[in-house]
């Protein structure tokens, strides 16, 4: 890892030179939303400078680049993603709204009735369970949770129980967003299709830190949002293979995703528009698009490497305060989660902040997963590429001084 | 001392303190002071709503005086809600209907506060007010 070069990727954060309660910003809540490059602000202002006009109908010169512009972000999500083609892509606000996009039109589609099962673990975020359990009280389907052990893994001959019962699909995450866990996605795809079950991956968390190939994990549905990956706010992805986008219904209706209107009837769009009505979040997309350059340019493998041992740094640190309890498997990318006995979580995050430590404190969208361990929260410190040995110290340092005066 | 009294007492106290470490520690010191709430008391009728951790809070009415005995399974919230009893517990619902609670900014704490903590501060307040009003009103 000799050239990971942590000072300089830093320097490419305008919002880390700041200072919070008098001391410089530890930011380690990037599983709620990464901070922004340089690379990705500019490509968001070079876009409303130089670029902005509605895309894919416009005659004019404008129209036209900033149309090249939105597709070619779309290539390269789908390169990035080594997707089968660009429209497998399906631009999205985030992922919560990809998995309402999904759950929605496998609703439309009539093929899941009151004899059938949806299948999710335990460990999903709200936005991988609600839209599930919505549909389910749409249709009569039963919504199936796989439990996990006391070390945050997922109890698989359950998983393989329910398998047997042929459900319609199976909603995991890629890594648990409150633990950091990474769920062993390709084995549990490849089980899954041989019960006959589509798969959607919520990789919210994997994106910003893994390499990810949807072929060779060979997932029906894969979605993810741009914010969490150094990209803006409402932007993100779905991909879905060809055949099963092609086969499912659209979702809304309007602009873009039509082919013909008549009030006898209107004929669709082709992938990718087909779900795409209205016009969408062009300057997210190629914010996107250079956000993932950023990535690249850094190298998944290094970065992981790098986050990697910055997160086994910290577990080690962590572990020697008394009473502190590390939840999940040893297996994490991106974030760690805690607790310290006898301390609430909400108490220790106020001082972490106070100390100018930035952590997310609470359920984290999990309250099934968190009832399931008996708390009502957790600490967790999530981490990107900027972040450095010095943060990690700076950590351990404000939640041992922040359990000296709680206690 | 009247409540207002009390509160430049308090006020004087917590300018005693040079950081927000020992702020802090004064105000997680007053929670652990707090006379313990009755397990039976913390009931779903008692929890202030809205609040990131869980608060009770029970009052009643002695002699004239409103009594208050509060517990939280947040330290910090258990320390805040110590300071309001501390210049709340033992008037009248009269004198608690009318307090003014302004003197909150001058503690310099709300600035340390996340902006949830502070909302939860005021939701507090209300509290005490509203059960103090609902005691009066039974009377």
């Amino acid at each position: 890892m000799s050239g990971y070069d942590v000072s300089a990727l830093r320097a490419q954060f305008p919002i880390l030179e700041q200072e919070v309660h008098g001391l410089p910003l530890v930011y380690l809540d990037n599983a709620a939303t990464s901070q922004k490059p340089r690379a990705v602000l500019d490509v968001s202002r070079h876009y409303y400078e130089k670029l902005n006009s509605n895309i894919h109908r416009g005659t004019h010169y404008l129209a036209q680049e900033a149309t090249a512009a939105h597709e070619k972000a779309r290539e390269k999500i789908a390169t990035h993603l080594n997707a089968g083609s660009p429209d497998e892509i399906i631009f999205t606000s985030g992922t919560t709204d990809g998995i309402n996009l999904i759950s929605s039109v496998l609703g439309y589609s009539g093929r899941i009735g009151k004899r059938d099962s949806i299948v999710i673990s335990n460990l999903e975020h709200h936005s991988n369970t609600v839209p599930w359990q919505m549909l389910c009280e749409r249709t009569g389907a039963e919504l199936k949770v796989l439990p996990v052990h006391e070390d945050g893994t997922l109890e698989l001959d359950v998983f393989h129980r329910y398998l047997d019962e042929n459900p319609i699909l199976i909603a995991l995450t890629h890594i648990s967003n409150a633990f950091g866990s990474v769920l062993p996605v390709r084995p549990l795809i490849q089980s899954a299709h041989e019960a006959g079950a589509l798969v959607l991956i919520d990789g919210a968390q994997a994106v910003p830190h893994l390499s990810i190939d949807v072929q060779e994990l060979d997932a029906d549905f894969y979605v993810f949002s741009g914010h969490k990956a150094y990209a803006p706010t409402g932007i993100g992805v779905l991909y879905g293979k060809r055949e099963h986008l092609e086969a499912l219904p659209p979702w809304r209706g309007g602009g873009e995703m039509i082919k013909k209107v008549d009030y006898a009837g209107t004929t669709y769009n082709d992938l990718p528009f087909k779900y795409e009505a209205g016009t969408p979040n062009i300057e997210g997309a190629l914010a996107l698009g250079a956000a993932l350059d950023f990535l690249n340019e850094i190298g998944l493998d290094d970065l992981h490497s790098h986050e990697a041992s910055l997160i086994e740094h910290a577990a080690t640190a962590l572990s020697a305060i008394e009473g502190l309890k590390l939840y999940g498997p040893h297996d994490r990318a991106g974030a760690l989660s805690f607790n310290i006995d006898g301390i609430h979580h909400y108490d220790l995050g106020t001082l972490l902040d106070q100390m100018g430590v930035a952590v997310r404190t609470g359920h984290h969208c999990c309250q099934p997963l968190m009832a399931r361990f008996g708390i009502t929260g957790t600490i967790r410190a999530s981490f990107a590429c900027f972040n450095d040995e010095g943060d990690v110290q700076r950590l351990a340092d404000a939640v041992t001084k922040g359990a000296r005066m709680l206690r | 001392m009247t409540i207002a009294e009390k509160q430049e007492q308090l006020l004087e106290e917590l300018n005693l303190f040079q950081d927000w470490t020992e702020r802090y520690e004064y105000v997680i010191g007053l929670g652990r002071q707090l006379p313990a709430m009755d397990e039976e008391l913390k009931t779903k009728d008692r929890l202030i709503e809205g609040c990131q951790s869980q608060v009770w809070l029970d009052a009643s009415l002695e002699n004239g005086a409103v009594l208050f005995v509060a517990d939280s399974d947040s330290q910090i919230t258990k320390g805040i809600i110590a300071l309001f009893i501390r210049f709340l517990s033992g008037e009248s619902a009269d004198n608690i209907l009318t307090a003014d609670f302004a003197f909150i900014a001058k503690t310099g704490l709300k600035e340390h506060l996340a902006p949830t903590r502070a909302n939860a501060l005021k939701l507090m307040a209300g509290q005490m007010k509203q059960r103090a009003l609902e005691l009066a009103l039974k009377k």
